[in-house]
């Protein structure tokens, strides 16, 4: 695919439709206003974390979805899960071994539009150096000089080699974690 | 005998204080081995495990306590100073008092952390609490030294006990255990 070629940055996001020659230009994401949080099943109870840094660079339109360029990287070792001693396993080789695989990456190589306000990015989901299609619909809302994106995906962990070894019993930890992102970008004026 | 009430436990009593003492005993030592050990899955299971234990000895305790309500226990020795009748009554209270407040900081404890307690994987115990880790530790803290005061305490009423049948002879612990016979 072209898009594929072309390199980097990208898209969920991107600028004033009333501007539409500058709508490619890639933009970063306000990341303190963006949230990636995570969720899976542990014993049958929920359990929730997120990611304190990531970076991510989009390059979308609204009226142009099959033109976005989006790129998303997600520091791991920066994973917050309430408690230093989850935290510490999770960094090590079983789980995300950070040391080795510092960052997880996305990209969207694809973006439909699914009704107003509403789309689908698909890409390959890479970490620990493992990649997986992965299709993740999310919402789009201009407001206040901002423009929002909103979404969600699941993802099977060991699909990723997420939790090797003894951890790779699904009793204890479920397969399945959800992933939730919200992006905030800066609308330019 | 001019003793008011019966002379020994009644068996639905007897059988609520065993069952109770032995959930109780056995899920402390089963807590204090627990959080020394490696993060594995096994570790998960077994705080799954000491929780579902913790919630159901609060609502052993709950049952208990109704039935104590309802059904006086019996009458102390006569021969019984006044001081050991007051430390009897004080420790039982306060034995009662952390049959709840144990389990109670355990289960808020989980909630500050994090970790949602559900009651054998099937029951979600609502979390009374946001996570936030100050609270947490706080909250740790707590459960650890209730659990002290009760380990504590449990030793004090056991050896209490043992005093009152090999020392002073009565039928203190007679009205609590099956086999044994009420001398008088």
């Amino acid at each position: 695919m072209k898009l594929r070629a072309t390199t980097a940055a990208i898209a969920l996001a991107a600028m004033l439709p009333a501007f539409p020659a500058l709508a490619q230009s890639p933009q970063k994401v306000a990341v303190d206003k963006s949230q990636i949080r995570f969720a899976f099943k542990q014993m049958n109870v929920p359990v929730e974390g997120r990611f304190r840094k990531f970076d991510a660079t989009v390059a979308f339109d609204p009226k142009k979805p099959e033109a976005t360029k989006a790129e998303f990287e997600v520091d791991l070792g920066s994973i917050d899960l309430g408690s230093p001693e989850g935290e510490t396993e999770a960094k090590r080789k079983p789980w995300l071994n950070v040391e080795a695989f510092p960052r997880a990456k996305f990209v969207a190589t694809a973006v439909k539009a699914n009704g107003p306000g509403r789309y689908e990015a698909t890409g390959p989901l890479t970490i620990k150096g493992l990649s997986q299609n992965i299709t993740a619909p999310f919402t789009l809302v201009d407001a206040g000089g901002m423009r929002t994106v909103e979404g969600q995906f699941a993802l099977k962990r060991l699909q990723f080699k997420i939790g090797e070894g003894v951890w790779a019993d699904t009793e204890t930890v479920a397969d399945e974690v959800t992933v939730r992102f919200k992006f905030v970008i800066p609308s330019t004026k | 005998m001019n003793s008011p009430g019966p002379d020994r436990y009644g068996t639905t009593a007897i059988a609520l204080h065993w069952v109770a003492g032995i959930l109780i005993l056995g899920n402390l030592a089963f807590g204090l081995y627990m959080v020394d050990l490696q993060l594995s899955p096994a570790k998960l299971r077994f705080y799954s495990w000491h929780k579902w234990a913790g919630v159901t000895i609060f609502l052993v305790s709950a049952v208990r306590l109704l039935w104590r309500l309802g059904h006086p226990a019996p009458a102390l020795p006569s021969s019984m100073p006044s001081w050991q009748r007051g430390a009897a009554h004080a420790s039982h209270h306060l034995l009662y008092l952390l049959f709840f407040a144990v389990p109670v900081t355990g289960w808020l404890f989980s909630s500050a952390a994090g970790f949602q307690t559900v009651y054998f994987g099937v029951i979600p115990i609502p979390d009374l609490l946001d996570k936030n880790k100050e609270v947490a530790d706080a909250l740790k803290l707590a459960h650890r030294l209730l659990n002290y005061t009760l380990a504590t305490l449990v030793a004090v009423h056991a050896a209490a006990a043992i005093k009152h049948h090999v020392v002073d002879a009565d039928d203190v612990l007679a009205r609590m255990v099956p086999f044994l016979k009420p001398r008088s």
